[in-house]
């Protein structure tokens, strides 16, 4: 329903990146898209993994793989809010008994060196959407302004279907014997990578693989670099998603001190940094 | 007069700013429109999450015509004088400047210029927009393409005065005479033709303008909600402005949860429910026990009456209550002790070491306080300083930073720790502003001086005190803490030992954690002490007692006994209502006004005995005596610590001292005489500045 709508509005219709991230906003589709002067329409589901919000399927709203619907919108129009408030009646969120409210939240990302002014918003007190207007990503102005809307679809779903419980869930659209629930699908791996991400994974390798990742994404930033135009970011970006989720599964671990936090998000952020820098010489960047 | 309605229509403005832009705005405008002459009779400035709304009467239609006279040079002058005057006054020639004869000094050029007054509505049009464009809100942002910053996109500029439209354009954005109403329940376009149209015209359009009214509507209605169900609210003056910040039409609703959740500590609900929720709690008026319900602030009257907004509502606290419960019983898994450890992560300050170091550092200054806080025992002391920090790494206050310390007291007794040890955990960080409660058990006492003396020494040991409004390590509240629980538990504290014994205490956990930028302990103490003689004066004060008389205290120096100086500061107050009061008073000055000229006429000070054959009037030697004989009795009062006896000792030097300068002459012709006789007088200073200085008394 949403991608009808947003198909409808002139938007591309994207897959989600076949890469694990924390949030579509780290799908290329959006970080990169969002730098240079071209204007972008785009829409996508991602499946976002937060190694640190595992609940071991106990939790009936927390989740470390949960899917988000993705609208980037550059330049920002003017009615976005409006398109935003359509889009939750398209899919039966009736604006004249549910309460639908904008409450601050600033967003930024320490590990894409991004932020942007927006809200979270509210239907009934959930959080169904993210709504962000950039202004930085990867240390760089954005100029137009792209606004970015991100739907968790797991709660709209729970509203739409009146359920409390994420596992509860129709899935399927079956009944009785038909009926395949979420937690048919999911609680099984919720239970078993809350394990993993919380008592198992092998951190020295996880060590080993950051530095790898690390090392891979500045070797591609540098040999695609011929001065005025780059040839090889999206590569080099890949590599700065995996150091990026290889870190957040190291902090859900908990071998990361506070001090040594701060280190490893920059250096993610200056991978994100150098990887923004180097899309703006390319086509994608507005770059010729 | 004209009437003046603007109205600033952006996308939802955080709660947090509404108020002070709406302040700025009328402190802007009014700024903008007073310069070009223009001055309001009244003035209002509202803000709603979607506008901020300003409305000026009494405005002049067009500000004054104004007359100016500029004089020039000398006719002759130097060319670039003629210039620079022409220039200034904005005239093309001289042609146009007057010549005044002045025969003295020789005639010179004279401007007249005038001004023209100006139409308030081209000054409203010159004024808004540049106001708008550099609105001070602390952070803004661009949208589009456009290059305009505001907090959120700006949509509409309604611009009114007297009903007619004052046009103009900001960055593409025209003003009119519309507005919107609420977002969801008027969401057509309304025309507007003045202030009190568009007062009424909002109002229809489910729009409360003024916060204060929203504040009023969310308490009223969630107090009678409470009451009908036979509960208490439990109100919170921050959550229910962020409420009144939240919607535009506040519609109260009740809603419930598990009871079985209610195992969970009463904070950690309430603060679940308000952090994330921003719902208040409810609680039971005979048990004062939290209940298992909630009011919610919505923004829509619904038409199914809300039960879908509370089931929603009901679903995402279930969920939030949950997490905080995974979160509750994670932490009861370990004991405070085995989490010590990790605090080692946790820096205190760069240069101070972890908060492992601090933990263990205030353990043994803990236990030396044990000793002077009657009651305290030893090692609970230790034990409660050393745990104090330990819920900083668990589960609850990661989440929820607001309950640390709480946390700790519950995690206390879950661990089966003392009572006192617990709750000393609890209270460690106590009072955390004027109006806290103050510990007042033994071991917390010991507890929350302790963490606080470790603060204050060590930061101004590494030079970092308050300066102006700066505090970022909250080092006043910390002072004011110590001041409050050392005054409100009648504590004996030497402040100036537990300094020097808190720098000991740095010392020994090593040179490698403790920077070598740590100041000369000497200074921190002078410092430090100073900096508690203004907290108390500030405390002081704000409980009624003269600044000038904790001055005349503090000025006797070495004052570092709180409870002794307010006892100080009590007795001089109530001496000083006494008619002997006010009269030694004024002999003390008058003493001490003579001995200033004369001891600086004289380069010499005047004290040293007196030449008891030297006294000869009767009056000189009745006062002699008179303080001869205060002596003893005054030091035995001030070495019993009775200040109201050693006021009483005072007050009989009332009368001799007025005898004195009724008949005797201090500046005798003879010279020994007169030496004498000024020694007297040091002798009066003497007697006193045992009590006050009594110099720095005014009256």
């Amino acid at each position: 329903m949403l991608q009808h709508y947003w198909a409808d509005f002139g938007c591309v219709i994207l897959q989600p990146y076949d890469m694990e991230v924390g949030a579509g906003t780290f799908h290329p589709a959006t970080t990169l898209r969002a730098l240079g002067p071209r204007p972008w329409k785009a829409a996508y589901v991602q499946p976002s993994r937060r190694p640190s919000d595992g609940r071991y399927g106990d939790n009936p709203n927390r989740l470390q793989h949960y899917y988000q619907f993705q609208v980037a919108l550059k330049p920002s129009p003017s009615d976005i809010q409006q398109l935003y408030l359509d889009s939750l009646s398209a899919i039966g969120i009736d604006a004249k008994n549910h309460d639908v409210r904008f409450v601050e939240d600033d967003w930024e990302s320490p590990t894409l060196g991004a932020l942007g002014l927006g809200w979270e918003v509210w239907c009934d007190g959930m959080e169904v959407s993210q709504f962000t207007y950039f202004q930085q990503v990867g240390g760089f102005d954005c100029d137009p302004v792209t606004g970015e809307l991100t739907y968790g679809l797991e709660r709209l779903a729970m509203y739409v279907q009146g359920v409390d419980n994420v596992y509860d869930l129709n899935f399927n659209g079956g009944e009785g014997e038909e009926k395949v629930a979420y937690g048919d699908v999911f609680r099984q791996a919720e239970q078993e990578y809350s394990r993993f991400n919380f008592e198992h994974a092998n951190t020295d390798m996880l060590l080993r693989h950051f530095a790898d990742a690390e090392d891979e994404c500045k070797a591609l930033l540098e040999a695609g670099d011929e001065g005025e135009r780059h040839v090889m970011v999206l590569p080099a970006y890949d590599q700065c998603i995996k150091a990026s989720h290889i870190f957040n599964l190291l902090d859900a671990r908990g071998v990361i001190s506070v001090t040594e936090r701060q280190a490893y998000i920059l250096r993610v952020r200056d991978l994100a940094k150098a990887c923004c820098g180097a899309w703006l010489k390319t086509a994608g960047g507005g770059h010729g | 007069m004209a009437e003046l309605l603007l109205e600033l229509f952006c996308e939802e403005i955080p709660a947090g700013l509404q108020e002070r832009a709406a302040g700025d705005l009328q402190r802007l405008v009014g700024e903008g429109l007073a310069e070009a002459g223009l001055a309001p009779t009244d003035a209002a400035a509202f803000a709603t999450p979607r506008r901020l709304m300003l409305g000026l009467t009494g405005l002049p239609e067009r500000s004054a015509d104004v007359s100016e006279e500029r004089k020039g040079p000398r006719l002759g002058a130097p060319d670039k004088a003629i210039e620079g005057f022409l220039r200034a006054a904005g005239l093309k020639s001289l042609d146009q400047a007057e010549i005044v004869a002045d025969p003295k000094k020789g005639d010179f050029y004279l401007a007249r210029i005038e001004r023209q007054g100006r139409q308030t509505s081209d000054v409203i049009a010159e004024v808004v927009p540049e106001v708008i464009r550099r609105f001070p809100w602390p952070k803004s942002m661009r949208w589009g393409s456009g290059r305009l910053r505001w907090v959120r996109p700006m949509h509409g500029i309604l611009c009114l005065l007297d009903g007619e439209i004052v046009a103009f354009e900001v960055e593409g954005i025209e003003s009119g005479n519309t507005t919107l109403g609420h977002r969801f329940m008027a969401p057509e376009p309304i025309e507007i033709t003045g202030l009190q149209d568009y007062l009424a015209k909002l109002k229809a359009a489910h729009v409360v303008l003024d916060p204060h009214a929203r504040r009023q509507i969310i308490i009223e209605h969630a107090r009678r909600a409470a009451s009908e169900a036979d509960l208490e609210l439990v109100e919170d003056d921050g959550l229910l402005n962020e409420n009144a910040g939240l919607v535009e039409w506040p519609v109260v609703l009740m809603g419930a949860f598990d009871e079985a959740y209610l195992d969970v500590p009463a904070e950690v609900l309430i603060t679940s429910m308000k952090a994330h929720q921003k719902c208040f709690s409810l609680r039971d008026p005979k048990t004062s026990k939290l209940v298992n319900r909630f009011i919610l602030v919505s923004n829509l009257i619904a038409e199914d009456g809300g039960s879908a907004i509370i089931a929603g509502n009901e679903r995402v606290i279930r969920a939030r209550l949950a997490d905080a419960r995974f979160f509750w019983d994670q932490d009861l898994k370990s004991s405070l002790e085995s989490r010590l450890p990790r605090l080692n992560d946790l820096i205190f300050h760069a240069k101070l070491g972890s908060v492992h170091d601090k933990s263990h550092a205030v353990a043994r200054l803990a236990m030396d306080l044990s000793e002077v806080v009657p009651g305290a025992n030893k090692s609970k002391c230790e034990q409660a300083a050393l745990l104090s920090k330990a819920d900083l790494v668990s589960e609850m206050v990661g989440e929820f930073p607001d309950l640390q310390g709480v946390m700790g007291g519950y995690y206390a007794r879950n661990d089966g720790l003392d009572e006192a040890v617990g709750q000393a955990i609890a209270q460690h960080y106590a009072p955390q502003g004027p109006s806290d409660a103050v510990p007042n058990q033994a071991t917390a006492i010991v507890a929350a001086l302790g963490d606080k003396l470790y603060s204050l020494v060590g930061f101004f040991g590494i030079d970092e005190r308050p300066t102006g409004s700066r505090d970022p390590y909250a080092l006043r509240r910390a002072a004011l803490g110590i001041i409050r629980i050392v005054l409100e538990n009648d504590l004996r504290i030497g402040l100036a030992h537990w300094f020097t014994r808190t720098a000991e205490v740095y010392r020994d956990i090593g040179e490698d954690v403790v920077s070598e930028n740590w100041t000369d302990a000497y200074d921190v103490n002078a410092e430090l002490l100073a900096f508690f003689a203004d907290r108390l004066k500030v405390y002081l004060r704000d409980r009624g007692a003269r600044h000038d008389l904790i001055d005349a205290v503090f000025s006797l120096g070495n004052q570092d006994d709180l409870l002794l100086v307010v006892k100080r500061v009590e007795a001089l107050g109530a001496f000083l209502e006494s008619d002997d009061g006010v009269n030694l008073l004024a002999g003390v000055k008058r003493a001490q006004n003579i001995l200033r000229i004369e001891e600086k006429k004289d380069k010499r000070a005047y004290d040293g005995a007196l030449e008891t054959k030297l006294l000869k009037d009767k009056e000189e030697k009745a006062l002699a005596k008179a303080i001869g004989e205060s002596k003893e009795t005054l030091t035995k009062a001030l070495e019993r610590e009775d200040f109201a006896g050693a006021m009483a000792v005072l007050a009989k030097l009332r009368l001799p001292v007025d005898a004195f300068f009724d008949h005797v002459t201090v500046n005798a012709d003879d010279a020994k005489l007169r030496e004498n006789r000024l020694k007297l007088l040091a002798q009066i200073r003497s007697a006193t500045l045992s009590v006050a200085d009594f110099s720095k008394i005014e009256g």
